[in-house]
């Protein structure tokens, strides 16, 4: 249809000039040229186009590909460095809490063993008073009896000569009663 | 002074008339090949059917372009077997085809560019290849013809309906180029117009690329010929020449970059206006 109207044209123009013209027809060259670039085309398409697209098509691809991994490995790697860091900081808090822990427990052990040492000691000492007061009460018993032998024997020994022991004996005890009275007040 | 100004409109008469042929005959399609001092290649008369078919300087270097872009094109191929990395050349045709498949196909196409992007690629491939040859001393331009333009643009219009049939279905397609509910005599003058702009398109495609090809070279041969009108001046020559030659060098730079515009712009229109049948807006 466009030939056509091309032809058209150019009788046109070549009405007007009757040598050729630069705006010429030529069928010859019109049916060349469509054999021409559509033999072209059809090698192009299949040897040159298609293979040339393909590869660039698949470079592309692979480019994608490898940046999208790279994003992919780069997420993976952010949320492994996450985890650790989190764990790193679980494992601090843990410490921590373990020191603490321990601390606290050595803290209330010390107080512990104080209290105890304390209430020990507390009981020793009440404990040894109480012994010390027994013998006291003992040495005093013991030492009673004795002063009470040794004045007997020594007043045995002064009186022997002039009184009958057992009629001496009870005014002694009587003393003796009286001055342990005495003592105990 | 007035006879000197006199004299040069002469002579610039007098030859162009016979330097008028020598830049057509550079531009225009011939039946052979001329190597000027070596000789000349005289093309085989075809015909087919009674229609004359036969072999003519664009088509030889139609050709040419076609069989040195194969062999580009495979020995990417073959570098891409070697290794991914692309290295040298390849990667600078690795760039042009990210950049067609990035810059002008995926944002007009959009999600059906898988299909189209080999026909858009060879297009902008082949209308590169043929730029860049013309500009080759003793070579011609083949999109420097209407013919070959043309049929380009054949091949567009056909990927453009191909596209939106293909898309929407036939009725579907052609009923989507009417907006939808427009009253009765505004659609009288829109349904015209529409299917003339689905002509248009490619049309203007072929005259753009063709026009801006043509033009350059013509500018280039007139500075060119600018040499030989002033020859028979005695010490003009000497003025004439560095100015010429330095202009000529400046529009073959600019040739340069307007083979890869023009190759561009085809390209880009050609995607665009088949995003546009996909996409029917109305």
């Amino acid at each position: 249809m466009i030939a056509a109207i091309f032809s058209y044209l150019a009788v046109i123009l070549q009405e007007e000039e009757s040598t050729t013209g630069i705006l010429d027809i030529n069928f010859g060259v019109i049916f060349w040229t469509s054999i021409t670039f559509i033999l072209l085309l059809i090698v192009l398409k299949k040897f040159a186009w298609k293979p040339i697209l393909k590869s660039l098509e698949n470079r592309e691809d692979f480019i994608k590909d490898s940046l999208e991994k790279a994003e992919k490995a780069k997420e993976e790697a952010e949320k492994l460095a996450n985890i650790s860091n989190e764990k790193i900081k679980n494992v601090e808090t843990e410490a921590k809490e373990i020191i603490a822990q321990g601390r606290e427990y050595s803290e209330k052990l010390k107080k512990q063993i104080l209290d105890d040492t304390k209430n020990e000691t507390k009981k020793m000492l009440e404990d040894a008073k109480i012994e010390i007061e027994k013998l006291k009460i003992d040495a005093y018993t013991q030492m009673k009896d004795q002063i009470a032998l040794l004045a007997i024997e020594s007043a045995e020994k002064v009186i022997k000569e002039k009184l009958d022991k057992e009629a001496h004996t009870q005014i002694i005890n009587k003393y003796i009663k009286n001055m342990s009275g005495k003592l105990n007040e | 002074m007035n006879n000197f100004t006199t004299t040069i409109s002469d002579t610039i008469q007098k030859t162009s008339s016979n330097q008028n042929d020598w830049i057509y005959r550079h531009v225009l399609d011939s039946k052979e090949i001329s190597f000027e001092p070596m000789g000349t290649i005289h093309l085989p008369q075809i015909n087919l059917f009674g229609i004359d078919i036969s072999i003519t300087k664009h088509v030889i270097y139609l050709w040419v372009a076609s069989i040195i872009l194969i062999f580009l094109l495979l020995y990417v191929v073959k570098s891409y077997k070697r290794s991914q990395i692309p290295k040298g050349f390849t990667n600078l045709i690795e760039i042009i085809i990210i950049f067609v498949r990035d810059e002008i196909v995926k944002p007009t196409i959009g999600k059906y560019y898988k299909r189209l992007l080999p026909y858009l690629l060879t297009v902008f491939f082949l209308i590169i290849t043929l730029n860049i040859i013309g500009l080759i001393p003793y070579s011609s331009t083949p999109t420097a013809n209407i013919s070959v333009t043309g049929t380009l643009a054949i091949f567009s219009f056909i990927a453009i309906q191909a596209g939106g049939i293909i898309k929407h279905g036939f009725v579907q397609y052609f009923k989507g180029l009417v907006p939808k509910g427009v009253n009765l005599f505004i659609a009288i003058i829109i349904i015209p117009i529409e299917i003339l702009s689905q002509f248009i398109k490619p049309f203007a495609l072929a005259i753009r690329l063709f026009a801006n090809m043509t033009a350059g070279h013509i500018a280039l041969l007139v500075l060119l010929s600018l040499i030989f009108l002033f020859k028979q001046y005695l010490f003009a020559e000497i003025f004439v020449i560095p100015i010429s030659v330095l202009f000529s060098l400046f529009i073959t730079m600019l040739e340069i970059l307007v083979a890869l515009i023009q190759a561009y712009i085809f390209t880009m229109l050609t995607s665009l206006f088949i995003g546009l049948a996909i996409y029917q807006e109305h």
